[in-house]
């Protein structure tokens, strides 16, 4: 069975596409890595290879969370299977 | 069965100080800009020589003269290298190259081009290569424990699947390492915003986690008093966010995987400084790699592990650079510039470990002579950090 999206850990709010093609409406086979668990979800965006989608709910102020850290904060609501990256998330640093 | 690196041997050149190199070079360095001509000119003539040329090294003045010093002293003094001609505009600076590399006890002498010109200049030290070369084909290679490989890390065009894969492929390697007793470094000082704190956790004691938050917080400072924006771009790279790195945080997370579940750090050092002891280190650096890399070099570090996801291709003149990928796009497109494919763990075909051993057998075939993707496509990136402007 081909992994389409690995998750670090179960905590976090994002997976990484790890498979070229991803078009929205795509059935995708997730893998989180820390418990080896399988989830499947629905990509509601093209999302290129390397690049996230959101697999929770996500309000504009949220902090996304992945590898169980805090990676920056969400400057738009993102859909879960929606295509998370710097247009609706921004660093908390600089 | 993974490798026994209490067992496990490589063959390579035992230096006059003792240190265990793992290639042969004749180097011809210059001390300045000016003075990359004649030294292009002398490793033109002699084969087997072979010249790094550079962009810096006039009117510096005050700790950034010191780094120029301590970087040019200390690729002379790596253990990869046989012997050194160093060409500068005058004896001077020249001379105190020279002086620097002849403490380690290899071959090495000084030619400066004022009242010479660069014709003479050439012959003269053309000569003196001419020796050199013949001297180090001379030399015997011997056999040493791998205890005795300087291995560094450094990732570069990261992108997401370097902190799902290729780094922590390094961090698996660097733990087998480091409890094997290597002598093993890290830096990228900035790429580690937003997980400074699980590598101050990581330090063996509060003195070294003092040092090492003070050169964490020193460079934040420079950016804060710099930047124009959120460094979007820059830190993280265009390349990075092509790749699917968002902030700066999310990459150094990513980047902070190098150093693997166990290593602690067992020490700090300031650009281009040498180790004094086995164990994990961490060097204030640069995250451009060419800049990285070169300090590692000049730190004495023999073979380098660099994972990357968007492909950057980076090599190094004397420093062998390993490079791991996990990316299938990067390996599908570019796969002439990767020495360790671990794309299989994004589909469960390989385990961490395995990817781990992978990395190690690819460290000890480069230390026993098989040469690098980057050291076959000749990539001899040198780039010199700079602190400031020159006088």
């Amino acid at each position: 069975m081909t992994v389409h999206f690995i998750v670090h850990d179960e905590s976090d709010s994002v997976g990484v596409v790890v498979v070229e093609g991803v078009k929205a409406g795509t059935r995708l086979n997730g893998w989180i890595m820390d418990q080896d668990r399988m989830i499947e979800f629905e990509a509601k965006s093209d999302i290129p290879i390397g690049h996230k989608l959101a697999i929770k709910p996500i309000k504009a102020g949220d902090t996304i969370i992945k590898y169980g850290v805090d990676i920056g904060r969400a400057v738009a609501d993102i859909a879960p299977g929606e295509h998370l990256h710097v247009h609706n998330v921004k660093t908390k640093r600089w | 069965m993974g490798i026994d690196l209490k067992s496990a041997s490589f063959e390579g050149w035992r230096r006059e100080n003792g240190r265990m190199g793992v290639r042969n070079h004749v180097i011809i360095l210059p001390v300045d800009d000016l003075s990359n001509a004649a030294a292009e000119a002398v490793a033109n003539n002699i084969k087997g020589a072979m010249a790094i040329p550079h962009a810096y090294g006039r009117l510096q003045f005050g700790a950034d003269l010191e780094l120029h010093f301590r970087t040019l002293i200390g690729t002379g003094t790596n253990p990869n290298v046989a012997a050194v001609v160093v060409i500068g505009i005058e004896p001077g600076w020249t001379g105190r190259v020279v002086e620097g590399i002849a403490k380690s006890g290899k071959p090495v002498e000084g030619f400066a081009i004022e009242q010479n010109g660069d014709i003479n200049t050439i012959a003269n030290a053309s000569r003196a290569a001419y020796k050199m070369v013949k001297h180090a084909s001379r030399l015997k290679k011997t056999r040493a424990d791998v205890v005795e490989l300087w291995v560094s890390t450094k990732c570069g065009e990261s992108d997401t699947t370097s902190g799902l894969a290729s780094c922590p492929t390094v961090g698996n390697a660097f733990d087998k390492l480091w409890e094997n007793g290597n002598t093993l470094v890290f830096g990228e000082t900035s790429e580690l915003t937003g997980g400074e704190h699980l590598v101050a956790a990581r330090c063996r004691t509060p003195e070294i986690r003092e040092k090492f938050m003070a050169m964490f917080d020193r460079y934040q400072r420079v950016i804060a008093a710099n930047k124009t924006n959120d460094l979007s771009e820059s830190q993280p790279t265009k390349g990075n966010i092509e790749g699917g790195l968002t902030t700066i945080e999310e990459k150094a997370l990513g980047n902070i995987q190098k150093i693997g579940k166990k290593c602690l750090v067992d020490g700090v050092l300031d650009k281009a400084e040498t180790p004094t002891h086995p164990g994990l280190w961490f060097m204030d650096s640069s995250s451009a790699a060419a800049e990285m890399v070169t300090l590692c070099a000049a730190a004495g570090f023999a073979v380098h592990f660099f994972p990357t996801g968007q492909g950057n291709v980076i090599g190094n003149p004397i420093l062998p650079v390993i490079k791991i990928t996990a990316n299938p796009r990067t390996m599908r497109t570019m796969s002439e510039h990767i020495d360790v494919d671990v794309t299989g763990i994004l589909q469960k075909r390989m385990n961490m470990d395995e990817a781990g051993e992978a990395l190690l057998d690819c460290m000890l075939r480069t230390a026993n002579g098989e040469l690098t993707a980057a050291e076959v496509l000749g990539h001899r990136e040198f780039s010199l950090t700079r602190l400031y402007e020159s006088a």
